[in-house]
């Protein structure tokens, strides 16, 4: 299983969503990606958009003004 | 393999038909996606980022609205209805209907008619769509809503000229517009969908109730920056400025932030108003000349234009009148040229009412 990983530092919202919906379609099932943002705004939105297209954050971590996400597809 | 292509080739061919959404994040689009999900059509939403929509980065720039949620209605819609929601950027192809709309802006510069045009026909033409099988596309559009772009008679000409035809079904006023395919065919229920008009919302509020959706989002302005007199006023001051109608995403972006004062014909001043904008423009240091307040806490000013050096001088006067010390005797700044050369200057605030009001745009 390969990890994947993308950067989405200064984009703001809704850019880290489309970015992370465009990456994951690359992707296989059950891969998971590294996201990493410093858009507040992503802590909802991109919890959000995975929730509803069926993929699963495994865990979201802030490092000072830096928001990683794990999303496993 | 994506989900959609195991779902195609696994389950049996069912009879359900299949519609794309265009949610806006507003009610409307909530409500006719609801409408006709409800008839137990499978809806898909599709949400398009034009480079002007009002939830993108302006929630994260400003300290006041980040004490708001921070949520993307479009996000938020889906979640409500269950389904999934496919967000586009369009911001390049957009430039386009902005700069040349074939059928012209609504009171602002909003080209709401070649807008909605486009994005069903985006919508349409967006290749999986196609692919897997949708049969027709739903939009939350009213008769009557919006003077422009929503009146009985541009209702044929976006289908039409959309591409999309007969496919596009508006569920809140179909009853006032000839059957479409998706009725004709029976996979909707004509006699369940609406046939509102006008600009009142009240048949849209009441029609939420029966739902129980409570906390949409009611954007003032609409969703959009272009339906905005302000934020038109000053993408109107950038084209003539330019002499040309052009813009990058970046330009829309900053029109967004800070105050903007164009004190001469050549040049403007972006003047930060608060920390969290000082940090946005900060992010543009090495594209332009900025100044900084250095004897006095003051915001960050960026200039967008060319100038000379008595240009430079006022733009740090006007800059010295934002900070900190607008009532000293003198202010020093600091200069700095995008590549990084910078100097300091001693300048003497510029008096409120010596900021004159034409200069804002
Ligand atoms: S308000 Fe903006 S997004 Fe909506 S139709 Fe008009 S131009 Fe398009």
């Amino acid at each position: 299983m390969s990890q994947h990983q993308l950067d989405c530092r200064n984009l703001l919202c809704p850019m880290p969503v489309i970015r992370t919906q465009n990456a994951l379609k690359d992707i296989a099932e059950g891969e998971t990606l590294e996201v990493v943002c410093t858009d507040p705004g992503t802590l909802n939105d991109i919890p959000t958009w995975c929730r509803i297209n069926g993929h699963t954050v495994l865990s979201t971590e802030e490092q000072g003004h830096e928001i990683i996400f794990q999303i496993k597809k | 393999m994506s989900n959609l292509e195991t779902l195609q080739n696994t389950a049996p061919k069912s009879k359900q038909p299949k519609a794309v959404a265009l949610i806006s994040g507003g009610l409307d689009s909530l409500l006719a996606a609801k409408v006709v999900q409800e008839q137990g059509v499978h809806v898909e939403g599709i949400n398009f980022y034009t480079g002007f929509c009002v939830e993108g980065h302006t929630h994260a720039i400003r300290k006041k609205d980040k004490e708001k949620e921070k949520r993307n209605n479009a996000l938020w819609v889906a979640e409500q209805l269950g389904i999934k929601l496919h967000i586009i950027d369009i911001s390049e192809e957009y430039k386009d209907i902005v700069l040349n709309p074939k059928h012209g802006y609504g009171a602002n510069l909003n080209p709401c008619l070649d807008c909605k045009i486009f994005m069903v026909n985006q919508a349409q033409a967006w290749a999986w769509a196609e692919e897997n099988g949708f049969d027709f596309i739903i939009t939350g559009e009213v008769i009557g809503q919006r003077p422009k772009s929503q009146r009985k008679e541009t209702m044929p000409i976006i289908a039409r000229e959309s591409g999309a035809d007969d496919r596009l079904l508006r569920p809140l006023c179909a009853k006032n517009l000839i059957p479409t395919l998706p009725e004709r065919e029976g996979w909707v229920n004509r006699e369940e969908l609406y046939d509102f008009s006008g600009r009142s919302r009240k048949p849209q509020f009441e029609l939420a109730k029966k739902f129980g959706f409570e906390d949409f989002a009611q954007p003032a302005g609409g969703c959009c920056f272009l339906t905005d007199a302000n934020y038109s006023k000053k993408l109107a001051d950038l084209w003539e400025a330019r002499g040309e109608r052009r813009y990058e995403l970046d330009d829309i972006m900053l029109l967004k932030v800070g105050r903007h004062i164009r004190p001469k014909k050549n040049f403007k001043l972006i003047v930060s108003r608060e920390e969290g904008e000082n940090n946005f423009l900060r992010g543009y240091k090495r594209q332009f000349t900025s100044i900084h307040t250095v004897s006095h806490g003051g915001p960050l000013t960026l200039l967008d234009g060319e100038f000379d050096k008595d240009d430079i001088k006022l733009a740090a006067r006007i800059a010295a009148r934002y900070s900190g010390g607008k009532h000293a005797d003198k202010v020093t700044v600091q200069v700095e040229n995008y590549q990084g050369s910078s100097f300091v200057l001693d300048v003497e605030p510029m008096t409120a009412d010596a900021v004159k009001q034409e200069w804002h745009v």
